[in-house]
């Protein structure tokens, strides 16, 4: 009979920091060089000579980062050196956190068909990724551009039960970093080891563990993960192989998992602490700091939009670019109502962005731009197609939008004795209309409202002008 | 004797060792590895000199990273059998061509050079000048130093260079220290350490014991003491100071800069072929107990036993220097040394280095002059220089 199994996997994801410098040199951070080894100085490139200087906006998002995690941050955190010869490592050490990382101890809700899980964050590190390889023809090239880019890794314990939960809790990790701005979670810049294991269900033994190193896509992180599964599952039942504890890459081809070189996994890295930096200490005043600046985190504020009304699609889609998600909550901070605002963003803003070929991230409109429009719309002093029209402007031609609508006039005063003589004029040049929706036919209106809409070049309520038409017609 | 690996400026008035960097110009701490090697900086050091109107005359040999005991295993200035062994930076100091010149303090040669050629040599307090630029080994105790004729000569450099460097993380906040040789030191207390005087030959001994006569008649009480801690001091300091420079010296691998072996297949081979050739005996057996006490099975009985051993030391030194003003010692065991064969520098470096480690281990400053060392508690340069010139005053 075949046993019941239960997965057991523990994830390691190196998220890149988005940084204006690298974390120990003035080197561009994570905006992409265009050629290799464009962004490089002595520092990141291992020349003698040069010391490691610590850049603090590093601290500052690992920090908020593990507060987004619900961590504990560790007052006192220091680097060590970890060693090991790579010709993409330059100086053929790597620096990181060994003994005090910056964060430990935090908790993720993740919420799947199967119901809700807490997984546990072991720690949060800080340190410098690795430059690339770059293999052509007989040689091989080194770029640096991406050495000492800062990373964090998040650990967490072997918590997961299923590879759903997985991909849930990166895309969690995902939007949570991507909509505050801690890491722009562009291709690549989020990589993951995944320790895993199987053993019989309700028992309380580890099976033995596989790792597998450095994956980027989700998809490939699921596929490697039900791979793996079957192969220990298969192992266990059928005596198939002995499994071994042992690091393993994912071939995305052939969607199998391959033993590494023993060499990788008997590393001796011998670690110690780096004399170049000095131990950062994390005082009241400057956690009181970190923690003031933390943007709302991704749970507290979906729950918030959620409360407004607004979809879970659109939390999706205002989650997904951080500048968005900042723009809804300047606006809703000025005072307008939070499912208007979005449904401006998403439906209006989004529309015309699409059609000038744009996405949503390249939205450049300000949030006081922005609530002047939703105001005036609210208020009747401006119609929706204008408003619409003044967003086109912006988008298109970087206009500004409180200065474009006065220039057209859409927001000029109107009294309604002068919409009265509107109303009065339309009805007498159009004799034909107002005799058809005399007659019933209701779609005459139109013909006589769009004379009058024309005449105001798209000032006033349109409702009020309806409802005023429509009451002259009734004479 | 050969003094310079590079001439700058043949006018210039500072020599810089080639464990320094100087834009431009060759760069190589006397190794082979780092052949052809030039910097894309100058140290802050330089800079600094650069600035106040002090022109550079040249790099200076030196010793394989400064390893050894004076500069004797330079991969560009080699000594014939049984030639004396001297530094080129203390006999450049010393043949009066230079005012002055900086040296890089990391295990002791810069100090014996000085005391082999009588001249003067101030290692800092760590922390009071930039190891920006310094072609670091042993990043938790080297500190970049001035040679010079004189402690007036010394001081007027150390305020040129001290003073703190945003580009060094390990700098301290001061931007700036006065170095006073008139200090009143009339009622100094030093001590002079017994265990450490009987390491030394009669030669040394009779140095030590004119020298402490001379300060004693101007009124500085001079006591012998007995410290039992030098010994393990210098253990300590030698596993943290191959473990850093093991660290430090594993970007050299022939991919970047510097030498690269002909002789190579595959990365591994570029690797194993372009290190065995460009690093000399004595670095190759420093990588080797370096990357010993780093490892996983004897972290916690070397590593890190060596570090709680710098911390009980500091805390042992404090207390002396609670009683005394300074700690008076010889700097190595004998006034002469001759060329010797380099398998035997390991052991040699190891047991000299019993009189120079303390300061390196936690950072005190020492000043070499006459031939003997004072060391006193962090920031006292000020003391140790004026000590000195009270016995040079005698000389004159």
């Amino acid at each position: 009979m075949i046993m019941a199994y239960e997965l057991v996997i523990g994830l390691e994801t190196h998220v890149e920091l988005n940084t204006e410098s690298k974390i120990f040199c003035s080197c561009g951070g994570h905006s992409s060089p265009k050629e290799p080894n464009d962004c490089v100085c002595p520092a990141c490139s291992g020349m003698p000579g040069m010391l490691p200087v610590m850049n603090k906006r590093v601290v500052e998002l690992a920090a908020t980062a593990g507060l987004m995690l619900n961590c504990e941050i560790n007052r006192y955190t220091t680097f060590d050196k970890k060693n090991y010869y790579y010709p993409d490592l330059p100086c053929a050490y790597q620096i990181t956190q060994l003994n005090h990382p910056i964060c430990v101890n935090g908790l993720v809700k993740v919420k799947t068909a199967a119901g809700e899980r807490d997984i546990r964050i072991k720690q949060i590190h800080m340190e410098e990724d690795a430059g690339k390889l770059v293999h052509g023809g007989n040689s091989s090239f080194v770029d640096f551009n991406r050495t000492s880019v800062p990373l964090i890794e998040i650990v967490t314990q072997p918590d997961f039960r299923s590879p759903e939960e997985v991909v849930t809790y990166l895309g969690k990790l995902k939007s949570m970093f991507k909509s505050t701005g801690i890491s722009e979670c562009e291709e690549g810049a989020m990589r993951c080891d995944v320790n895993i294991s199987v053993r019989e269900e309700g028992s309380e033994k580890f099976g033995v563990r596989t790792e597998i190193k450095n994956m980027a896509s989700f998809e490939a992180i699921d596929r490697a993960i039900r791979y793996e599964a079957q192969r220990h599952m298969d192992a266990l039942e059928f005596g198939t192989e002995e499994l071994v504890q042992e690091t393993r890459r994912f071939d995305d081809v052939s969607g199998k998992t391959f033993a590494m070189r023993n060499k990788e996994t008997e590393a001796d890295y011998r670690y110690f602490p780096d004399p170049n930096l000095m131990p950062i200490v994390i005082d009241d005043e400057w956690l009181e700091e970190i923690k003031a600046n933390k943007p709302v985190a991704l749970d507290e504020k979906a729950e918030a939009y959620a409360e407004a009304g607004i979809s879970d699609k659109e939390i999706a889609m205002l989650m997904s670019e951080h500048t968005v998600a900042k723009l809804l909550d300047d606006v809703i901070a000025l005072g307008c109502n939070a499912k208007d605002a979005a449904a401006w963003i998403l439906t209006d803003c989004a529309g015309i962005l699409r059609k000038a070929g744009l996405k949503l991230k390249d939205l450049s409109i300000t949030a006081e731009g922005l609530s002047y429009l939703i105001k005036k719309v609210d208020e009747g002093k401006l119609n929706r197609g204008a408003a619409k029209k003044t967003l086109i402007a912006v988008i298109e031609n970087g206009a500004d939008p409180i200065a474009y609508c006065e220039e057209q006039g859409f927001t000029k005063e109107i009294d309604s004795s002068m919409i009265e003589a509107v109303i009065d004029k339309a009805i007498e040049s159009n004799p034909q209309a107002v005799s058809d929706y005399k007659a019933g036919k209701e779609k005459a209106l139109m013909a006589i409202f769009g004379a009058c809409m024309k005449e105001l070049k798209g000032s006033g309520d349109p409702g009020q002008i309806r409802t005023m038409l429509i009451e002259k017609l009734k004479n | 004797m050969k003094y310079y690996a590079e001439i700058i400026n043949e006018k210039g008035a500072i020599a810089v060792d080639d464990t320094i960097l100087t834009k431009d110009t060759l760069s190589t701490a006397g190794s082979h590895i780092l052949e052809g090697y030039k910097p894309l900086f100058s140290a802050e050091a330089v800079e600094r000199l650069e600035k106040n109107g002090f022109n550079i005359s040249g790099k200076t040999h030196v010793g394989e990273f400064g390893l050894d005991l004076v500069g004797e295993f330079s991969y560009y200035n080699k000594f014939e059998d049984g030639e004396t062994l001297k530094g080129a930076a203390a006999e450049l100091v010393k043949s009066g061509d230079v005012k002055a010149a900086l040296g890089v303090d990391m295990n002791g040669a810069t100090r014996r050079a000085a005391a082999l050629s009588n001249v003067a040599f101030l290692k800092p307090t760590y922390g009071t000048v930039s190891r920006y630029g310094v072609i670091s080994c042993a990043a938790s105790g080297e500190q970049l130093g001035v040679y010079g004729k004189d402690a007036d000569t010394v001081a007027e450099i150390m305020t040129v260079i001290a003073g703190n460097d945003k580009k060094d993380g390990t700098s301290l906040f001061e931007s700036s220290y006065t170095y006073d040789t008139n200090a009143d030191v009339k009622n100094a207390k030093v001590c002079i350490v017994k265990e450490l005087l009987d390491k030394a030959d009669d030669d040394v001994k009779a140095n030590i014991v004119s020298y402490a006569e001379t300060l004693k008649a101007q009124g500085v009480e001079v006591e012998e003491i007995s410290c039992d801690f030098f010994e393990a001091a210098n253990t300590a300091w030698q596993i943290l100071m191959c473990a850093e420079t093991c660290n430090n010296v594993s970007r050299y691998d022939g991919v970047k800069y510097g030498h690269r072996s002909e002789n190579y297949r595959n990365i591994d081979e570029l690797y194993v072929n372009s290190r065995t050739e460009g690093f000399n005996f004595l670095t190759k057996a420093v990588i080797l107990y370096g990357s010993d006490v780093l490892s996983k099975t004897r972290y916690n009985d070397c590593y890190d036993k060596a570090l709680r051993v710098r911390r009980v030391v500091a805390e042992k030194m404090k207390e002396l220097f609670s009683k005394y003003d300074a700690v008076l010692t010889p700097v190595c065991s004998k006034s002469e040394y001759k060329a010797y064969d380099i398998k035997d520098a390991f052991t040699k470096v190891f047991e000299e280095s019993v009189f120079t480690a303390v300061p390196n281990l936690i950072g005190l400053p020492a000043l070499v002059s006459c031939g003997v060392q004072l060391i006193s508690k962090q920031f006292d340069e000020s003391k140790l220089l004026s000590l000195s010139k009270i016995v040079e005053r005698k000389g004159e």
